[in-house]
């Protein structure tokens, strides 16, 4: 009997996520037992036209870990979509946009000026990249970035969604033996849309410190008051911590050594607006009813679209910052 | 466009206080600006920054907070918790780059229906000068627009 066929393809990401599976150790030696790896560009050589060649539905498993910055990311994200019987949004980028979704802060253009003309690049020929480029032998092109980055799930169909900047070894490990356990009649899959490999509840909810009901009365960066109370929670001790927000699964792991959460997991079950809900959690340890001494503590925070939105932005209600849609003409 | 622009404002009310005022106004026929929906909550303190992002992510120009003076408060003290989260997210809206102006909170007591009316007039007048803000265009002009959560039907 032939093996299920799996995939994973990268797109806007670090590469980060790709490490996160490797480092699940000699449980990829089960992946390779159970399944035939059809498409995974980091770790084998496989070209697209061989998916392409494929039926459609041909591969069991693909696992898309990054964010659809171009427009080559969304003709892949449509290709594997259609090849593919069960697409997993894979970590933060594919989830909700991590990092590179802070790109739709910007205009397009400052995006290119700021990678490419600034004074801390070294461009002495003042090159700039085109889509197309005419050379003796015709004509090259390299794919267009899109207006700004979008998830995955803004994009095509979505069946599970795996969080975490990267998500844990652990649960890595854990969702491939749900996989395993499925292909041998032993276990059923979660219902479609379900977040899986992660907790339903808050990285508060995993977190060992103590929390009072204390008011804080400034925020400090963490560097400011090390060290920090190893036993008191971070944000009563007026560290800005995105734990109250962000999803369980990761164990905790920062606030345990000492570092504030800052939200890998992505929104917490139920978590509509990710940076709404921690204007809601900040707001609620600040102690002072009058508005000049609540502005002085805010004061303390000085990004605060940056300390709310720093994984979820392309995933927010409002998508990106005004100045990414200047070039709709809206 | 010859037209005047009228914005499209969200007005999130108090049940103790500021709704009884839009109340009153309306008993005593004071006439007010007809751009501003109301919404009655139980308190300002019950306001998630959620609401209001969905309201300007989905059309709204502006989006109107009213609670009780500071000190008044049915349930003692949750609408300082209202000033404390609206500070907040007026600093995260500038980030996004969308006029921190275009959200108000505004105290009222049950007994000024005369200031609700003149608060609201003025802030249909600060919107109108702000010019629209058509966030929901915005996405869907570029090929993406907002998911509608499918509502469950509940016997009755």
């Amino acid at each position: 009997m032939s093996k299920p066929k799996f995939a994973m393809y990268w797109s806007g990401s670090c590469g980060g996520c790709e490490i996160a599976v490797i480092n699940i150790h000699e449980k990829i030696l089960d992946v390779d037992a159970n399944f035939d790896i059809a498409f995974w560009p980091v770790a084998m050589d496989a070209k697209v036209k061989d998916v392409e060649a494929l039926e459609d539905g041909a591969i069991l498993l693909t696992l898309w870990n990054g964010s659809i910055r171009n427009e080559e990311n969304e003709h892949m994200a449509h290709l594997l979509r259609k090849k593919s019987k069960i697409l997993v949004a894979f970590g933060s980028c594919a989830t909700e946009g991590c990092i590179p979704g802070l790109a739709n802060l910007s205009p397009m253009q400052e995006i290119f000026d700021v990678a490419y003309h600034t004074i801390s690049t070294d461009n002495p020929n003042n090159i700039h990249p085109q889509t197309v480029t005419k050379v003796p032998e015709g004509e090259i092109t390299i794919p267009a970035l899109k207006d700004r980055v979008h998830t995955l799930a803004q994009v095509v169909d979505v069946d599970y969604y795996m969080p975490g900047c990267p998500p844990e070894s652990h649960q890595i490990a854990a969702v491939i033996d749900l996989v395993i356990q499925v292909l041998e009649g032993k276990a059923q899959l979660p219902p479609k849309g379900s977040v899986i490999g992660a907790g339903n509840s808050t990285v508060c909810e995993e977190c060992t410190r103590k929390r009072n009901v204390k008011m804080i009365k400034a925020f400090h960066r963490i560097q400011e008051i090390a060290p920090a109370d190893p036993e008191l929670c971070l944000l009563e001790q007026g560290i800005p911590c995105n734990g109250p927000a962000t999803r369980s699964g990761c164990n905790a792991r920062c606030p345990a050594v000492g570092a504030q959460c800052i939200g890998c997991y992505g929104p917490a079950e139920g978590v509509i607006d990710y940076g709404a809900r921690l204007v809601t959690a900040f707001a609620s340890v600040i102690d002072a009813n009058e508005p000049e001494e609540i502005e002085r503590i805010l004061d303390g925070i000085p990004d605060p679209t940056g300390q709310f939105y720093r994984f979820n932005l392309a995933d927010s209600l409002f998508r990106a910052g005004s100045s990414a849609f200047k070039k709709n003409g809206h | 466009m010859s037209e005047q622009f009228e914005p499209t404002i969200i007005g999130f009310t108090c049940n103790w206080c500021s709704y009884r005022a839009a109340d009153m106004a309306g008993t005593a026929r004071m006439k007010y600006a007809p751009n501003v929906r109301l919404i009655r909550l139980m308190c300002s303190g019950r306001l998630d920054p959620t609401f209001i992002m969905k309201a300007l992510a989905s059309g709204a120009d502006g989006v109107l907070i009213t609670g009780c003076h500071p000190g008044e408060c049915h349930y003692l003290e949750q609408n300082y918790k209202a000033l404390r989260r609206y500070l907040l997210l007026r600093r995260v809206l500038k980030g996004m780059g969308i006029a921190p102006e275009r959200v108000k909170l505004i105290w009222a007591s049950a007994a000024e229906g005369v200031k609700l009316t003149n608060e609201i007039n003025t802030f249909v007048e600060e919107i109108r000068a702000l010019g629209p803000l058509g966030w929901n265009k915005k996405l869907a002009g570029n090929g993406h627009k907002i998911e509608e959560p499918v509502m469950e039907e509940v016997a009755a």
